[in-house]
């Protein structure tokens, strides 16, 4: 009898993961299905790219100033062991644009947009505004759901790139003007020993991590539970879940891209 | 099935035999219930009796496991997603919390339908959204946020959204829940006054038992996922039904109220 009980718990188990994966895929495709078909809402992408991308710079700018002026402090005190100052604009660099800027650039959009989106969207589900969207013969993913994630992925590379460029400079500043490494070298070494192969990586990662982070916060607000706690457990976990998401598939990506 | 839509003795709505579980929970179990053109039919029960799920399977919000409903003779729980579309233009919705979008001023969320789902040119719109507002009282509220509206001018201009375009069927959800018994009276009389001039077919579910009879043309009392009575106001209060006697008795001595918490939970999830 407890094997019988056993066994039927653990299939419950399954059934309910594959069940809300298979919700999870279905929610991104039927988002990404209507992006292409009309009627198109270039209204409602363009004040989600705002919301995402130009709401965020000011946060995204200041995080890539301070990571490329700690690569700058770091950098230069690591090269300098091996008296080869010389490469650190080719280290900074590198490292911010194959790495740091897409994926610090999502942590800080997750945080501030993703997070809000989830919220907002959570709190539409408990006031009953995405039934009222239905019951108006509007579908609510068509409307909320697929300009948020179009304009992730259009935000988050052009977000990624303006925290290089504010990142190498940082590097630059710090490097170079306080510590006093060679000039030249700093942006010469970055322009012989950067190909375009290494730009193209990080803004794939980017325009990922923009889809990624879209779905999940998306789809943790649209199914929030209707109660007040609901709205807070969405966030939170999508929040965490975006971020392990961006990590873990930073990873995979690395592997597959380098 | 052509000239039901003259038919003015049948009903607009007839549910038949619907039933739909969550889990191992039966919560409609068999619903007959039949909505004549041009009245209102107010449904009421005990909470948690499946009264709340019943209007999501009429405006289909959700699909019954079994059972049809019959909106002018036409089965809507086997149209496709497209022919749903010309189903809901026939439906406004008034739900229980106004579900006002709160990103949008009063004027913008009356309009929404409009821009979003006719041709209409701005003009236009914009007449008939301030007449609508002022059928509901709300002249000069259009530039106000949902927020910074009372509950009841709330569930007014939620009652205007759902009045403009025009819709034949009108559902109402609660539409005084958190409201004091002056505003519940006045939300009353408003559905009464525009149910009449629009000539509409309304469905409603309330709590405000026993005043909400007196701005209903029929009753059905729910019980256990079922219809257990159901007849015009003055055949219901006759009848000899212990259930219902009850449910009465209780309402009277302020039994059954839900606790805040429960009034977001929505039990249809």
């Amino acid at each position: 009898m407890l094997l019988v009980r056993t066994i039927e718990l653990l299939g419950a188990h399954v059934t309910d993961g594959i069940t809300a994966l298979g919700n999870f895929v279905l929610f991104l495709t039927t988002a990404a299905a209507y992006v292409v078909l009309p009627p198109y809402k270039p209204r409602l992408l363009i004040r989600q790219v705002r919301t995402i991308g130009a709401d965020s710079l000011f946060l995204v700018g200041l995080i890539g100033l301070f990571t490329g002026m700690v690569l700058g402090l770091q950098g230069y005190n690591t090269l300098r062991r091996f008296g080869s100052e010389g490469a650190l604009g080719t280290v900074v660099a590198l490292v911010l644009v194959r790495e740091l800027g897409p994926v610090l650039a999502a942590l800080m959009v997750t945080a501030r947009a993703g997070s809000a989106m989830a919220a907002e969207l959570g709190s539409m589900q408990a006031t009953e505004q995405i039934d009222a969207l239905s019951v108006m013969a509007i579908n609510p993913v068509q409307y909320l759901v697929s300009p948020r994630v179009l304009a992730g992925v259009i935000a988050f590379p052009l977000l990624t790139s303006i925290f290089d460029l504010i990142g190498i400079w940082g590097g630059w500043a710090v490097g170079v003007g306080l510590m006093g490494a060679p000039s030249g070298p700093f942006f010469n070494g970055i322009a012989q020993n950067m190909s375009s192969h290494d730009i193209a990586t990080g803004l794939y990662k980017a325009l990922v991590f923009g889809l990624v982070v879209m779905w999940v916060c998306c789809y943790k607000g649209y199914h929030a539970a209707r109660m007040a706690t609901g709205v807070s457990r969405a966030t939170t976990e999508a929040v965490v879940l975006s971020s392990v998401l961006i990590l873990v598939w930073d990873y995979f990506m690395t592997s597959i891209l380098l | 099935m052509s000239d039901s839509g003259d038919d003015k003795s049948g009903a607009a709505i007839a549910v038949r035999g619907l039933r739909r579980s969550f889990g191992q929970q039966q919560v409609l179990n068999g619903v007959e219930l039949d909505c004549p053109r041009g009245q209102i039919t107010t449904i009421v029960g005990p909470s948690g009796c499946g009264k709340t799920v019943l209007l999501k399977h009429l405006n289909l919000l959700l699909r019954p496991d079994a059972g049809q409903i019959l909106v002018d003779g036409v089965d809507v729980t086997r149209v496709g997603s497209r022919a749903l579309d010309a189903v809901r233009e026939k439906f406004g919705m008034l739900f229980q919390g106004g579900a006002l979008f709160d990103s949008m001023t009063v004027f913008e969320n009356v309009a929404f339908p409009l821009v979003e789902k006719t041709r209409l040119r701005r003009p236009e719109i914009a007449e008939r959204v301030h007449e609508m507002l002022a059928q509901v009282g709300l002249e000069g509220m259009d530039r106000k946020y949902p927020s910074e509206l009372s509950g009841g001018m709330q569930k007014r201009a939620a009652l205007a959204r759902a009045l403009i375009r025009r819709p034949k069927i009108l559902m109402l959800d609660e539409p005084t829940t958190g409201l004091d018994p002056t505003r519940t009276s006045a939300i009353h009389e408003l559905v009464r006054h525009t149910q009449q001039q629009f000539e509409l077919t309304a469905v409603m579910v309330s709590h405000d038992v026993p005043q909400v009879f007196e701005y209903s043309d029929r009753v059905a009392f729910m019980h256990l996922g079922r219809i257990d009575l159901a007849g015009t106001v003055s055949e219901v209060m006759k009848a000899d039904n212990e259930n219902f006697k009850r449910f009465l008795a209780g309402r009277a001595a302020g039994e059954d109220e839900r606790p805040p918490s429960q009034v977001l939970a929505a039990p249809g999830r």
